[in-house]
Order: structure tokens, then sequence, then C-alpha cells
């Protein structure tokens, strides 16, 4: 390895040595505003040599790397959602654990593998990332180990974790048999050189798909994604919604993009049945649900199959749709939880619907930033979510995907239908005193930031669609 | 600029409002008040001025651009004719009159109840002056949410259920109406290569038939709701009952005129030759709409659901005369939009009135009023008689107009539509013998008139009868609009 090879990792690099560190710190003395302090300056740190590239990109860490436009951006957007949980985690794990320092170690850990998904081109390089994540997910999910919720949570998801990388990895190595390269350009020069695909890859092709999907969260492998968000303790609940199905999300562009996969019809038709089952179930589910962390997982499920949709569009406005859907989501999917996190008490979480009864006349500022949040997942004017569902529904008019767009219009009905309702809670007329929750600092400047994200995107688009467009064109 | 300024008064008087209320919680209905009468006196000045003798048949006043999301083509594009004027017009008379209407209701969250008011009423001045359609449908949508607060908040009974029910049907329009925005973007993108959402730009689109029908019942689908035609008419009686009373002005007054004037606006010009193929259909539904929203108005015992049946029936009209492809017709749906905003407006102001000093909307608890309150009885009756379409009031010119224009267009929808005259007489008498005649079983005293409502009442009366007696000056002024060009078309 070359110190240029290095210098572009050098983001996964920060992010190891200092879960390296943050191991020999505890080890030394534990201090929770140390710990979270020195955490914060990594995820910085990392953020800031992202500006400082001094590679010509697309550049190849032969064979397992590839560093382009597209994972620098994505690596920021992975960063900084990051940065935003471990903002809000500070207070959340205050009130409750003895034993808070693990927490940031393994989410430095977890984020190191988001990271290397981002990056990778490779069979190997993508199974390290996948497992680097899924494995410290399952401490962070069972964190708060006094809590049966949370034991139960993290046993959920190691099992069904180990079984999806059990998929995912026979299907590798179906494919690696036939083809005989590992590289995602290899396997799509093979593909190519082939007339038709034999069964053994076309299995593969099938047993990764199960793999992904149950990262992505999407219908039918669906089913672990309520009980871990009800079960995780908050900011970790954030995490996955968004770093840990954001990073798969954009490895699954890359490898489509690579092995050419939009040539294949009967791909695309289980992709498009996907999309419709999982519009429909999470709305469907969402709709009667009253504890909010279980219709915000159930919402996270429904926002994949809209995502889908400009997926399968397949063009470049496509794309695009799909990256700027994700920046939406990832800004009010964390926004949402972490309302929720400061909102959470050292007793009981946030989170049945009547925990936000009339939560505007108690907390205007949280209840504001909250209702943003849902009317961005909604799909309201003046918010990211809008601009966002504008984009995948011109990417699906411009493919002429009639079906998938009128569903996704009676499934937006549906899912508004939730959102209002919780703002209707809301806003709930509040009889009688109440006391005031103190508020931590950094979490409400975390989240008035993520809003102030969220509108600016809302209204003024132009300046991340054109980045998105510049890192489309440049791609690896 | 000055287009501008008519959807920014009102927006930046919605945050001074409610940043105000942190002062003094009667601070933010002054800053509306005022922000409503800046804009009034603007738009009437605009109104006043003369002409400028090179004004063509239907070019702008006023245009104001400024690109905005160059990617989709999206621009701020802003511009003034004679039927955006007139709507202004309306949008700020009746927003004055809505921010007086609240003055003593509403006590609790002033701010936030101003912040609301002031908004939607931004959201529908954008919507009567864009003319780029994707920020079209960006206003249409602004509109709703603090729509949906009024009336989730601050409405009487089933308020949530009511504010959901208006927020879904609206929405639900409203997201069809995208994909047909959408559709006629990439239609004219793929045969003139040039991707954009520009109102001038698309008119220019050659459409084949089938998907122009198609793209048309998109956009119907949004202003049909919103009108609201029969069927689609169910969210309408239970938000204007349980809204607050400047809620329910608002709504009957200004919101269902949005999906008048997007007809006008967009779907006659826009798709000449589906709208030629469905006229019978839509004048039909105008038709339904005005003989069965009258028959439930006079089923209604509760007095805001009355006046809200009686909407359904007068926005027929506007439906009938809206397909019927001729001047005639056109300038009476626009006498129409503002006759039925202001007499509609009035009822609920007058409902909101009675509500204050009875605290019931119930027609049965009320009767022989007229002893107590003659002011407010006089008002009544003349708002009452404008429903009927009394000749002298601005109502019986419009449906005139319209029944003329429409006759031309289909002689039996006509008489469905003239039959309709008939119904209205009926429920609007009742109005008066249920509330105002008849005996009295009330011992304690009721107080007349309070000079603030008044002066809330007295303008409304004014206009109605000026509108009646001097209607050429509105209708001037309409005949300078776009949707003119629209019924040049024939029939190939």
């Amino acid at each position: 390895m070359s110190t240029h090879d290095l210098l572009a990792l050098l983001p996964v690099l920060i992010l190891a040595g200092a879960s390296v560190i943050a191991m020999l710190l505890v080890a030394i003395r534990r201090n929770h505003r140390l710990m979270h302090a020195f955490t914060v300056a990594a995820f910085l740190l990392a953020l800031l040599s992202l500006f400082r590239q001094p590679v010509t990109m697309p550049y190849f860490v032969a064979p397992l790397f590839v560093v382009d436009k597209f994972a620098e951006f994505n690596t920021g957007l992975i960063l900084a959602a990051g940065l935003s949980v471990l903002l809000l985690s500070f207070n959340y794990f205050e009130q409750r654990e003895e034993r808070k320092e693990e927490y940031y170690m393994l989410l430095l850990l977890a984020t190191v593998g988001g990271v290397v998904l981002l990056v990778s081109r490779h069979f190997v390089s993508l199974f390290l990332g996948l497992e680097t994540m899924s494995i410290s997910l399952y401490g962070l999910i069972a964190y708060l180990r006094a809590r049966e919720r949370s034991d139960e949570a993290g046993i959920k998801y190691l099992l069904l974790a180990a079984l999806s990388s059990a998929f995912l990895l026979f299907g590798m190595a179906l494919v690696y048999a036939e083809s005989g390269t590992m590289d995602f350009v290899g396997i799509g020069q093979y593909l190519k050189s082939i007339s038709s695909a034999p069964v053994t890859v076309v299995a593969g092709f099938g047993l990764m798909l199960i793999g992904v999907g149950f990262k992505l969260g999407i219908v039918p492998f669906h089913m672990w994604a309520p009980d871990i968000y009800e079960g995780a303790p908050l900011p970790v609940a954030a995490y996955i919604a968004t770093v840990s199905k954001g990073s798969m999300l954009v490895l699954l562009m890359r490898f489509y993009r690579d092995v050419n996969g939009y040539e294949y019809t009967i791909l695309w038709w289980v992709l498009a049945i996907i999309a419709m089952a999982s519009m429909f179930a999470g709305n469907w589910l969402a709709l009667m649900q009253r504890n909010v962390k279980r219709l915000l997982a159930y919402s996270s499920i429904s926002h994949m199959g809209y995502i889908l949709i400009a997926f399968l569009a397949g063009s470049e406005a496509g794309q695009e749709a799909v990256m700027f859907y994700l920046v939406a989501y990832v800004i009010t999917s964390i926004g949402a939880f972490g309302v929720l996190a400061l909102l959470s008490d050292e007793l009981n979480d946030a989170e049945m619907l009547e925990d936000f009864s009339g939560l505007f006349w108690r907390q205007p500022w949280m209840a504001a930033i909250f209702t943003a949040m849902l009317l961005s997942l909604a799909g309201i004017p003046l918010t990211a979510g809008f601009i966002g569902k504008f984009y995948v529904v011109a990417a699906g008019v411009s493919a002429g995907l009639w079906l998938l767009l009128a569903l996704l219009v009676v499934n937006s009905v549906i899912g508004l239908f939730y959102y209002i309702r919780l703002v209707a809670v809301m806003f709930a007329p509040q009889e009688g005193t109440f006391a005031r929750k103190r508020l931590p600092f950094f979490g409400v400047f975390a989240l008035s930031a993520l809003m102030a994200l969220l509108l600016w995107l809302g209204i003024y688009p132009s300046v991340l669609i054109s980045m998105i467009r510049d890192m489309m064109l440049t791609i690896g | 600029m000055i287009l501008l300024a008519f959807i920014l008064f009102p927006l930046v008087g919605a945050f001074l409002a409610w940043a105000s209320a942190a002062v003094n919680a009667t601070l933010p209905r002054w800053i509306a008040l005022l922000v409503m009468l800046a804009g009034l006196v603007l738009a009437i000045g605009i109104w006043v001025q003369p002409e400028p003798a090179s004004l063509a048949g239907a070019d702008w006043r006023y245009v104001y651009h400024q690109p905005w999301m160059p990617r989709f083509g999206v621009s701020l594009s802003l511009a003034m004719d004679g039927l955006s004027l007139l709507m202004i017009v309306l949008t700020f008379f009746l927003g004055a009159m809505a921010v007086l209407v609240s003055w003593e209701e509403i006590r609790d969250r002033t701010g936030f109840y101003y912040f609301n008011l002031l908004f939607v009423l931004g959201g529908i001045a954008g919507v009567f002056l864009v003319m780029d359609l994707f920020l079209f449908y960006f206003f249409w949508e602004v509109m709703l949410i603090p729509m949906y607060f009024l009336i989730g908040i601050w409405g009487h009974g089933r308020r949530l259920y009511a504010s959901l029910k208006f927020f879904l049907f609206t929405q639900a329009g409203g997201l069809l109406m995208l994909l047909a925005i959408l559709g006629l973007y990439f239609v004219h993108g793929a045969s003139t290569g040039n991707y954009t959402f520009s109102y001038a730009e698309l008119l220019q689109t050659p459409i084949e038939q089938g998907v122009g029908r198609w793209l048309m019942l998109g956009f119907m689908a949004a202003f049909l709701v919103k009108l609201p035609a029969f069927p689609f008419h169910t969210w309408l009686p239970d938000a204007h009952t349980e809204a607050p009373t400047a809620g329910s002005v608002i709504l009957a007054g200004l919101l269902l005129k949005t999906g008048a004037y997007g007809i006008l606006r967009f779907v006659l010009p826009l798709f000449p030759e589906a709208c030629h193929a469905f006229a019978q259909v839509f004048m039909l539904l105008g038709a339904i709409g005005i003989l069965y929203g009258g028959q439930l108005a006079y089923a209604q015992t509760d007095f805001k659901r009355l006046v809200a049946y009686t909407s359904v029936s007068h926005m027929g009209f506007v439906l009938v005369g809206a397909f019927a492809f001729n001047e005639l017709a056109y300038q009476g749906v626009v006498m129409q939009m503002i006759t039925h905003g202001i007499s509609t407006g009035a009822l609920f102001m007058i409902a909101g009135v009675l509500y204050e000093r009875l605290h019931t909307r119930e027609l049965e608890k009320m009767g022989g009023l007229w002893a107590a309150l003659p002011g407010l009885g006089t008002i009544t009756m003349v708002f009452v008689m404008a429903s009927l379409g009394l000749p002298g009031l601005g109502n019986f010119i419009a449906e005139f107009l319209i029944l003329a224009g429409s006759w031309q267009a289909s002689p039996w929808i006509t008489v469905l539509a003239a039959i309709g005259l008939v119904v209205a007489t009926v429920y609007s008498l009742r109005i008066m013998q249920k509330v105002f005649f008849g005996i009295s079983l009330r011992e304690f005293r009721l107080k007349d008139m309070t000079f603030r409502e008044a002066v809330m009442l007295l303008p409304l009366v004014i206009a109605i009868i000026w509108l009646g007696l001097f209607p050429q000056r509105v209708i001037d002024t309409a005949s300078k609009a776009a949707p003119v060009v629209a019924f040049q078309y024939k029939e190939k």
C-alpha cells in the first residue's frame, strides 16, 4: 500500500484508530464527558479529512476499494449522521447507564464498517464492512442491559443478522464459483461475456438480495425492524435507521451499476414487487400504531419502498433522486428519533402517543422540530422531504413507472394519516400546569441544526442538487 | 417586485405576529390587521390605476421572474392579469374581515393563531399569482398545513375528524395533480428538449389526445376536490362546520376559489381539446352539485352546515360556467367567485356573531330574534337575498351570466341548473324564518351589533350591493385575462 492509498482511506483510518484509543482511554480512566468529547473530535477530524483528499478521483485502492466523489459524499453524510447521533446520545446515556464509555467505542467501530461499505468494490471488503458494522450493532442494541426489551432486541438482531449474513455469504460463494472473480466490475464483465446467466449465478444473486434486503429492512425481510427500534436505545435506533440502511443502499447502487443490473428484467420485477410490498406493509402497519418508535420503524420501511421506486427508474435522474431522498430521509429520521431521545427521562422513553399529548404547549421548540420532521416524512412543502418526494416522482414519471407512482400516491395519503394524527396529538390542548423539563444544550443544538438544514433544503435545494449531479457524473 | 409583496406581506407578518405574542397577547391581531389592510390598499391601488393603453387582451400587468431550481427548470415566476388582480383584492379584503372576526372569538394562543391565519392567506395569494406549475403545486400545499391547524386547534367539537378529512381529501387530489404536472413537464421536455415548469412555455406544448385527457383529469382531481364538486364534496360540510368563524370565512371565501381559479387558469388554457371532450360531463357534475347541495342545505338544522351546503350548490354554477366555453359564462364565473366569497363569508360571520350570543348553531333553538337583533337581522336579510339571487345584488348578475352563457353550450343542463335557483330560494328563506321570525322563547336581553361587528359586516353589504349595481368594472377587469384566449379554440 502506498502513502496515497492510505491517504485516500484516511476517514476509515481515523475512525479505526480512534476506536483503539477509545479502548485505551476506558482502561486508564472512566469518564463519560471526556469519552464523549473524544469521540466527537474523532468524527470531526474524519469529516475534515474529507475536505483535504490529496488524491485525484476516482482513486482505486486495488483490489478492494474505490474512492470517488460518490463515496466521499456519502461518507460525509454518514459521518454527519453519526455525529448528530453522538450529540443526542450524551444525555440519554448519562441518565441511564453506569458504564457508558464502551458505547462510543462501538459507535466508532460501527461507523468504520459503514464507511468501508461505501468504498468497497469487492465481495471481501463488502463482507468485512458489513460484519464490522453488524457486530458492533449487536452490542449497541443490547446496550441497556438492565432493560428486558433491549436484551430481547439485541438477541433478535444477532440471530437474524447472522442468518442474513450467511445467506449473503453463500450467495457470494455461488457467484464466485461461476464467475471466478469477486470484484464488482469483474462480475459485470463476466455477465456480459455470457449469453444467459446460469442457475447458480441467479441463485447467488437471489441469496445476496436476502442479505441486502435484511439490512435495508424491506418487505419481506422487515420483521425485525419494529422490535429492534422499540428495544434499542433511541440514539441507536436513529443510527440503524440512517447509517446502517444508508450505507447498504449506497453499496447496492454501486453494485448494481458495476454489474449492469438494469439489464435484467427479472431482477427489476423482483425489486418492483419488493418496493410495492414495502410501501403498503409499512404504511398499513403504521396506521394504527400507538407506539411512536414502532410507527417510525414502519414508516421507514415504506420510505425504503419510495427510494426503491427512484432506484428502479434507473435513469440518471433516478440515481440523483435516490441520493437526495436519502439525505432528506437521514435528516428527518435522526431528527424524529432525536426528539424522542431528548424527551425521554430516566425511567421511560417517550414513545407512546399519549406522551406527546399537548407537547406543543409544554415544549414548543421540540414540538416544532418534531412537526417539521413529520411533515418532511409526509412530503409537505418547505421541507426537504417534499423536494425528495418530488424528485422521486419526477424520476418515476420520466421512466414511465405509472403503476408504481399510482401506488406511491395512494401510500402517501395513507402515510399522511398517521403523521398528521401524531401532529394533531402534539397540538391537543393541555390542561393544568406542568413542569418544563430542562433540555440538554447539545441535543437541542443538533436538532435545531437539523431542522435548519431541513428547511434550507426544502426552500433552496439547488446547492445539494448540483452537488449530487457532479458526483454522479464522476462515479468510479 | 410589487407582486412579491403580496406574498411576502402575509408570510413575514405571520412570523411577526407569532413573535409579538410574547410581548402582548393583543398585538398579533393588530399586526395581522395592518398587514391585510396594507395588502388591500396596494391591490386596490393597482385596480384603480388606469390600464396602460398598450395592454392587449391577455397580457400581464406585472411580471416578476427569478430562477430558483435550474436543475428542474423551476423559477420564481409571478404574474398578474385581471383575473389574478380580482382574486388578490378578494383575498386581502376577506383576509382583513377574517382578522376582525377573530378579534374577540380567539382568546388563547393568539400568536400562533394569527401566524396560521396570515400564513394561509400568504399561500392563497401565492396560488393566485404564480406562473410556474411547480411553484403552483408548492403554494397549493402550503395553504393546507396552517388551515389544518386553524381547524384542528381552534375549531369546534369534532375538529380533529374534520381537519383530518379536509387534509386527506385535498392532499389526495393534490398528489394526482402533481403527477399530471410532472407528466406535462416531461411531455413538453420530450417534444421540445426544454424541460421547464413555466406556464407560458407549457401553454405551447403539443399534446397527443389521449395523454392530454389523462393529464387534464389529473389536474381536475385537485380542483374538483377543492371546488368542491359532487361527489368530492363530503369534506366540506365537516370542515366548514367545525372551523372557527375566520376559518370558515377563508375556506368558503378563498380556498374554494383556488379550485375555480385553477380550472380557469390552468385546465382550460392548457388542455382545450380535452376540456371540450369532457365539457358535458363536468357541466353535468356542476348541475348535480347545484341541486344536490341545495337539497341537503334545506335539510340541515345546523346554521353553519346549512351555509356549507349552499357553497356546494353555488360552486356548482362555477363548474357549469367554466365548461360552457364562452365569454359570457366566463364573466359569470368570475363574478360568482367574488360574490359567493362575499355573501357566504358574510353568512358565516353572522353565524359566528349569533354563536357568540346564543352559544348554539342549532336553528331549532333560535327563532324570533328580529325583535332583539334588528340590525343583524337586516344585514342577514341582505345576504340571504343575495344567496337566493335577488336582482340588484351581486350573485344575481353572476348566476344570470352563467346561465345565459351555458344555454349556448347545453340547454338541458342549463335548465337543471336554473331549477337550482328555486331550491336556493327555499333554503335561503328558511334561514330567515328559523332564525329571525317566529316566536322567541328567550327571556334575557341580547346585545345588537357592536361597533366592531358593524365595521366588519357593513363593507360586505356595500360590496355586494355595489357588485349588483355596477358589475361592469369587475367584468372589464376580468376580460383582460388569459383564459379568454382559450375560448377562441375551436374543435377541429
